[in-house]
């Protein structure tokens, strides 16, 4: 397991957004959240990346192969370096860099150089940024992205804007990612590009996915789990043909007159 | 640049802009009636009506608002567009140049005649030109360090001049209580300056903006209330007086000699300015400044430590100022907080705006240009204020990334660590 989440819960003054969520990802699986608008989503991922501190519950990861460990309370770029990486659901690019420096930021945490070594510019440095360039050039490529490099990032298509973002999350070296809402804004094509893309992902760099999304497609041929959320409570979990039959899913989707 | 016919304003435009400036002539007239047409005479209790004058007001109005207009308007149908004959020239012009500058041997033609200017300047300009000079490069100075807490870190920081003067202050106390010398309060000004800074830093992390300008406004103005009302240590208001001026060991050199003197140590500052900032700003630090001016939250969320980022930017801005702090008082032999007031502050501020934020050049010639330029108009000193708002407006509107506007840096990469990565990634999946 990579990630196990214990009685989430979130109370914004005395609004409860998320309310004692279970959640898990194991290794390799691509985990699916979804739920209507409100329903907590982008909340929970906020607790789990550090940027909210929960009212109560824990977050526990593991790296393959490591030991388990405790994150709640974490300081969001702490989280990151643990590797935990994630994208935005209104992207947030770094709009007045490059293409190729934005993934350098992603870089940035396993990295070491300093301010001393930024002046006298030492062998060490200059190798490192050398690397840094390199491996983020190859992020590019790996989400195919490559030849917009030193490209302003906001001049991007939209779709190469999504791409970069993950090739950003890629760079700091994550075991698991978490997309936000990827193919919001995307037409049929790059929705299907984006699904290989996420799935090429997980078996050639060993990466667990744990994805919201509101496009109903997308989740049903992707995920291999998936969480349902409504008023900030888990009201479904399962595979994807499960989670359609679920009365309660379908209710909370069509409302109470369609249930049947 | 295609659709000519499309850019050009057409006839009816110069109509609606006749028309609405002369509504702005007339609410202007309206505006400054009290001041401009009526006098009144307090002594001999009459009131003059001076009714010539709205006509000139009027006219005025009417003639900048049509320009203003016409100017905005060829902005929005595009720079390229509306490119004029005499723009065009002056594009071709700049490629040239920029061609030119690339060949190695014109390089290092222009710097040895930019070198040649700079050591000659002293000699030919004579002493008051080298004090405006010096004077203009202590804020180049404070500009670059500024530009590193402003134009990189993105932080609005209103306070900057603070530093500088517990840079001049450390200075002038150690030397009159422990005859502490110029080169050596060089690294301990420096070292004031940037821990005050960092000082103020750690309590303002969480702020952004407008919060962050105020409280650092505040700062400043706390620190020259300090200096005017700590009369024990400070000496208060009537300052310090007698601060050695710059010297190589026991050499005494004559006031036109020191005046020489300190224009060439604050050319070696500027250079190793420079130099710093550069290295900074195309380095890991200088990207994790960048990415959290562009994007707070997303620069957190990708690993980067927003708080020592931030107090790195302060720190490294501070020094700075405290450094150039040093060379203010030991040029000007005295200082007092009248020095540092906001205002000053406010002069660097506008220095990095009007240049280029995050352009080392463009905040390089926004610092002469604001420094030199009053100087040599004293002539229209009446005016200056005025002549500075208007500029400062027009720049805004017109040209608002500054004089010279910062690009990114471009990677190279060459092709076979292309070929590399390429085998990484799936060529199938492209765009």
């Amino acid at each position: 397991m990579v990630l196990d989440v214990r009685g989430l819960t979130m109370d914004f003054g005395g609004l409860r957004a998320v309310d004692q969520v279970d959640l898990q990802v194991n290794e390799g699986e691509i985990v699916a959240l979804i739920g209507p608008n409100g329903a907590g989503k982008t909340t929970f991922f906020n607790c789990v990346t550090g940027m909210y501190v929960p009212t109560a519950g824990t977050v526990t990861i593991a790296r393959p192969g490591t030991d388990a460990r405790q994150i709640t309370r974490m300081r969001p770029h702490l989280i990151t370096a643990q590797g935990l990486a994630r994208t935005f659901q209104n992207i947030r690019l770094f709009p007045e860099m490059t293409v190729l420096e934005n993934v350098m930021i992603g870089r940035d945490c396993r990295l070491s150089a300093g301010i001393l070594g930024a002046i006298m510019r030492n062998k060490k440095t200059v190798a490192e940024e050398k690397q840094v360039v390199l491996d983020s050039y190859a992020m590019l490529e790996i989400v195919g992205i490559g030849r917009w490099a030193n490209e302003t990032a906001k001049n991007l298509p939209y779709g190469a804007q999504r791409r970069l973002e993950i090739a950003r999350a890629l760079a700091t070296e994550p075991f698991l990612l978490l997309l936000d809402e990827p193919a919001a804004g995307m037409n049929p094509q790059e929705t299907r590009d984006l699904v290989a893309l996420i799935r090429r992902l997980r078996t050639d760099h060993q990466l667990s996915i744990f994805l919201i999304e509101h496009d109903m497609s997308l989740v049903m041929t992707l995920s291999e789990r998936i969480y349902v959320m409504d008023y900030g409570k888990l009201i479904a979990v399962g595979d994807p043909g499960e989670v359609r039959r679920d009365p309660s899913v379908i209710k909370a989707y069509l409302g109470e007159d369609v249930s049947a | 640049m295609s659709s000519q016919a499309t850019t050009q304003p057409q006839p009816g435009r110069y109509l609606a802009y006749a028309w609405r400036s002369l509504l702005v002539s007339i609410w202007f007239a309206i505006l400054t009636f009290p001041i401009i047409v009526i006098r009144a005479n307090t002594i001999t209790g009459t009131i003059t009506w001076r009714w010539h004058n709205i006509g000139w007001i009027v006219g005025g109005t009417f003639v900048g608002s049509w320009i203003w207009r016409y100017f905005l308007e060829r902005k929005r149908a595009g720079a390229e567009a509306t490119m004029g004959p005499l723009r065009q020239r002056l594009a071709a012009a700049r490629a040239v140049v920029t061609q030119a500058a690339r060949r190695p041997a014109v390089a290092r033609g222009g710097i040895a005649a930019l070198l040649l200017l700079v050591v000659a300047f002293p000699f030919v300009g004579g002493m008051y030109q080298t004090n405006i000079m010096t004077t203009a490069l202590l804020y180049v100075v404070l500009g670059l360090g500024l530009n590193i807490i402003i134009g990189l870190g993105g932080m609005l920081h209103i306070g900057y001049i603070a530093f500088y003067a517990l840079g001049a202050y450390s200075y002038a106390l150690l030397n009159l209580h422990f005859g502490l010398n110029f080169w050596l309060a060089l690294p301990v000004g420096a070292l004031v300056g940037g821990l005050f800074s960092l000082a103020i830093g750690i309590p303002v992390l969480r702020l952004r903006g407008d919060y962050l300008a105020i409280v650092t406004l505040a700062f400043a103005e706390i620190t020259r209330l300090v200096l005017e009302n700590w009369s024990s240590l400070t000496f208060g208001t009537a300052g310090i007086r007698n601060i050695p001026r710059p010297a190589i060991a026991g050499i005494r050199l004559t006031l036109p000699q020191t005046t020489t003197f300190v224009y060439f140590i604050m050319i070696l500052m500027v250079v190793l300015t420079i130099f710093v900032v550069n290295r900074l700003e195309n380095s890991r630090i200088g990207r994790q400044f960048v990415a959290m001016k562009e994007d707070f939250i997303a620069c957190q969320a990708m690993g980067v430590n927003i708080a020592r980022t931030k107090l790195a930017a302060l720190g490294l801005g501070g020094m700075w100022a405290g450094l150039a702090g040093v060379v203010f008082a030991a040029r000007t032999t005295f200082i007092n907080p009248a020095s540092f007031t906001v205002w000053e502050s406010i002069i660097v501020l506008c220095t990095v705006v009007l240049g280029g934020m995050g352009s080392i050049p463009g905040v390089i010639t926004g610092a002469l240009v604001l420094i030199l330029v009053p100087e040599y108009l004293r002539a229209f000193a009446q005016f200056r204020m005025l002549l500075f708002g208007a500029v400062l407006v027009t720049m805004m509107v017109f040209r608002p990334g500054g004089l010279i506007q910062k690009r990114r840096r471009a990677y190279t990469i060459s092709a076979q660590e292309k070929q590399v990565a390429a085998e990484i990634g799936d060529p199938g999946i492209q765009g």
